[in-house]
């Protein structure tokens, strides 16, 4: 196991054990409680695999009432809670700890109500993000954010997470994408937030709510913005023989005043191994390649890439290649798309998601290489060009004793760095507990101070997911 | 009534930190352009301006960051000098407001101040990615960055954004900023009662084409209503979506155009609500409600106060005048827009009516509490202004 700290569990609370589900068992139906170990070991780990721990209970409420119920009851009982979604956090966000009691919202999938007219739609927080999407098509719209994880992710995990995607460039994240929730504090109190109207009454709540990574409460149900589909999309790839080439092209495209739907960087590896994998015609022979999608009719989409490839030529690029159909396309993200699964086929990988000033590229990209070198590890490089978050995915053999604390050190210096640059350590996955003590270098004692004093106004004896975010040593709660 | 003028975050820090140790309220002014809600009983406002100037400007990353005292025209001039804009399209509140002076950055930030655009790109939140403040402690914290994807930790710059200062001093902020349309159209749909024009938004903002204003002006004596939508982007791209558009909404009546200058003026009137700065002594409210449901609240207000109404987000956003007497409308519009499931604010008043009546819609209890518990949080010694709190 790695160097992260656990944290210490609540005294009692484990040899408490009987009369903690006893008590459950009285408010939630006998399928929606589980007991048994084989079935909890289902539980004690989400995406980030390396950390387990087997929780105390796992609920699984059906109504906003039912989840209310069981915090009000662990909440007098000092039990703490962990939030969970589809548990495809990679920053270990459901991670549970062995005297916590983890509440999954899978069981409520519902969708409540479409709206077109206006543009929004509601539903419970279990639904996955795609399910969103698929509820709207058949009337021409969709939910923007699309993390990859959006088969199985939940829209409760992509709020608390303030989930991204590629898309995001154009249509922001999740926070500019919600317009309403209904909460359950820690205490049980239920509150609603917003609604159908473009902006809410008093404090930014939901702003606030949107990336608390389950500190705060845990959100049941959700007004979402839906917009129109665009009439179509296509993309160009586009390959360079330097990551300053590459990055310049995309600082030339953006000065133009052209706004891409997504404009996605991958360097060599990760070239090699998702064409090896996807075969989508990339170009092997190249350090650097752009993937850049505008939407629109066909003669607009023929316009934007006419100006981008245009563009493109002062930077001497190897290779350009216009998608001229649908298969094509496909066949142009399947590659990108697939780059995590491709990964695993070759090695065990840590993918990290920094955040960097995109001018920055270049000189991020020769430290990270250095770092990972430094401990005879090979790293391959996917960024969200045109937003700055950069996902170095750090390969090593887990079976190699100390395989895996190599890339923690290495993904841990590699974070560092984008805070040096400018930015930040995570762009779209959270804190989790993986990045918690890192949080350090990112924020000065007094910007963590007022994080924390805030949290415990919502949940004075920090019983939601207690064990991620903020560092454990140095909390200040009150 | 003293005004300290802090020309640094640790004279900020100072002044702050004395007034919190001594319970001295402060209030807290930008470029005094948007005085909305109660008058703060304060001795001594501790204002921005000397907290001035860009801190930075990176086209290629479309992000520019500057001290909360900057003005405003000195921000946009600078992003307009690289063919780039504030995507939020801040109103000005000056023509409505009557008020002088210069609207800061820091001012645009704190309320949260938006304007037509906001149906396509988002509210001023929407494109804030960084900020410091000093809290009511004296000490100065840091939220968010420079880069515009950031989820590391909780999001105090949304929070704090539209807080109007009950939170803390703002001292330096950082927007995401997006490229300037290269031209602009407005399609111009005469006649229309607010029920159909309301319905035409919905159908044009329901299009793949991209409608970046969407707004419903009523008839005024001697002239007939406007529903006005307007395209944005490249002259082949706007030319294309104009005429789709058109057809799309044949069923609502002929499209007239208006390009260039004559839309640019248009909006920027929309935006800060000109049709209602005369008569001045008239109260004016801003109602935020689903945009569907506009016209319904519309009917009520112009039934129940004689209000003159302009709806902007496609009908979301309802500009409503009434009498400045007795609350000022104030139980008609809370009611009308509550029945919609929505909220309204009381944006212009003279001080004895804001004196009087709560200009922010009230908190439900247990957000009120909660609200209660996180401006201790920020503000132990209560020093900055209660500004949501009814009370």
């Amino acid at each position: 196991m790695s160097a992260i700290p656990k944290l210490a569990p609540r005294a009692g609370v484990v040899e408490r054990r009987a009369s903690i589900l006893a008590g459950l068992a009285a408010l939630v139906p006998p399928a929606a409680l589980i007991t048994a170990e084989d079935e909890r070991r289902a539980y004690e780990t989400d995406a980030l695999t390396a950390y387990r721990q087997i929780p105390l209970a796992v609920v699984l409420p059906e109504t906003t009432e039912e989840v209310s119920a069981v915090l009000a009851f662990l909440n007098r009982e000092g039990v703490r809670v962990v939030a969970r979604g589809a548990g495809t956090s990679l920053a270990g966000g459901a991670l549970p700890t062995e005297d916590s009691v983890v509440v999954g919202v899978s069981k409520m999938n519902r969708i409540l109500e479409v709206d077109t007219a206006n543009r929004t739609i509601r539903v419970e927080a279990g639904v996955t993000n795609l399910a969103v999407s698929g509820a709207v098509s058949h009337l021409g719209f969709f939910y923007a954010p699309d993390p990859s994880s959006q088969l199985a992710c939940t829209i409760a995990g992509n709020i608390a997470m303030n989930s991204g995607g590629a898309h995001c460039l154009k249509y922001g994240v999740t926070t500019n994408n919600v317009l309403g929730a209904k909460i359950v504090l820690m205490d049980g109190t239920v509150v609603e937030i917003g609604g159908k109207a473009l902006d809410a009454a008093g404090l930014d709540w939901l702003g606030l709510v949107v990336g608390s990574e389950g500190q705060l409460g845990l959100v049941t149900e959700a007004t979402l913005r839906i917009l129109p589909l665009a009439e179509g999309a296509r993309p160009v790839l586009m390959g360079f023989s330097s990551a300053e080439d590459a990055g310049a092209c995309v600082a030339a495209i953006i000065g133009s005043g052209i706004i891409p739907v997504a404009i996605e960087y991958m360097d060599r590896p990760a070239i090699k191994v998702c064409e090896a994998f996807a075969h989508a015609g990339y170009p092997l022979d190249v350090e650097a390649m752009l993937i850049v999608e505008v939407e629109g009719s066909e003669a607009e989409i023929e316009d934007l890439l006419g100006r981008i490839t245009a563009i493109a030529q002062d930077f001497r690029p190897q290779t350009i290649k216009v998608s001229r159909s649908e298969a094509e396309s496909l066949a142009i993200w399947k590659g990108r798309k697939s780059a995590f699964g491709a990964m695993g086929r070759i090695a065990d990988y840590m993918c990290m998601d920094g955040t960097i000033p995109t001018g920055q590229l270049p000189l991020v990209l020769r430290r990270i290489a250095e770092i990972c070198a430094a401990r005879g590890l090979e790293v391959a490089n996917i960024f969200h060009a045109g937003d700055g978050n950069l996902h170095p995915l750090v390969l090593f053999n887990a079976n190699e004793p100390g395989g895996l604390e190599k890339a923690e050190e290495c993904g841990a210096e590699i974070l560092k760095l984008c805070v040096e640059v400018g930015g930040c350590l995570t762009g779209e996955h959270g804190v989790g507990v993986e990045k918690r003590e890192l949080m350090v270098h990112q924020y000065t004692p007094v910007d963590l101070a007022q994080q924390t004093r805030l949290k415990s106004a919502f949940d004075p004896a920090w019983l939601l997911n207690p064990n991620k975010v903020f560092p454990l040593e140095g909390r200040v709660l009150s | 009534m003293s005004v300290l003028l802090p020309a640094s975050e640790a004279e900020a820090e100072a002044i702050i930190g004395e007034a919190a140790a001594a319970r001295a309220p402060l209030a807290i002014e930008g470029g005094g352009t948007r005085p909305t809600g109660r008058p703060v009983q304060a001795e001594r406002t501790i204002a921005t301006r000397a907290l001035s100037g860009i801190t930075l400007y990176e086209p290629a990353e479309m992000v520019i960051a500057a001290r909360a005292g900057t003005p405003l025209a000195e921000v946009e001039a600078a992003l307009a000098a690289n063919r780039q804009r504030l995507a939020f399209e801040p109103m000005d509140h000056r023509p409505l407001l009557g008020t002088a002076g210069e609207p800061t950055i820091g001012g645009v930030a704190a309320a949260n101040v938006s304007g037509p655009r906001r149906i396509h790109s988002g509210a001023a939140r929407d494109s804030l990615i960084g900020i410091r403040f000093v809290n009511g402690r004296g000490e100065t914290v840091k939220s968010g960055g420079r880069v515009m994807k950031n989820v590391t930790g909780l999001d105090l710059v949304k929070f704090l954004a539209g807080a109007r200062g009950s939170l803390g001093l703002l001292t330096e902020v950082t927007f995401k900023v997006l490229p300037e349309a290269e031209t602009e159209t407005t399609l111009v749909i005469a006649g229309l009662d607010a029920e159909r024009g309301v319905a035409a938004l919905s159908a044009a903002l329901g299009t793949p084409w991209e409608v970046t204003g969407a707004a419903h002006l009523p008839a005024e004596p001697g002239d007939v209503s406007h529903t006005v939508m307007r395209l944005e982007g490249f002259a082949p791209s706007v030319a294309y979506r104009r005429e789709r558009l058109a057809a799309a909404l044949a069923a609502f009546g002929p499209a007239e155009l208006l390009e260039g200058e004559d839309s640019r003026a248009l909006w920027a009137a929309i935006r800060d609500v000109r049709l209602l700065a005369a008569p001045p002594g008239k109260a004016v409210w801003r109602l935020s409600v689903p945009p569907m449901e506009g016209p319904a609240v519309g009917r009520r207000l112009e039934a129940a106060l004689g209000s003159r109404l302009l709806y902007d987000w496609g009908g979301g956003l309802i500009w409503a005048s009434a009498d400045e007497t007795g609350d000022a409308g104030a139980a008609a519009m809370r009611a009308a827009a509550a029945a919609a499931g929505g909220h309204a604010t009381l944006v212009r008043a003279g001080p004895a009516t804001r004196a009087a009546v709560a200009a922010f819609t009230p908190d439900p209890a247990p957000l009120a509490a909660l609200a209660r518990q996180v401006k201790t949080v920020f503000d132990p010694a209560g020093i900055f202004p209660a500004v949501f709190d009814a009370a």
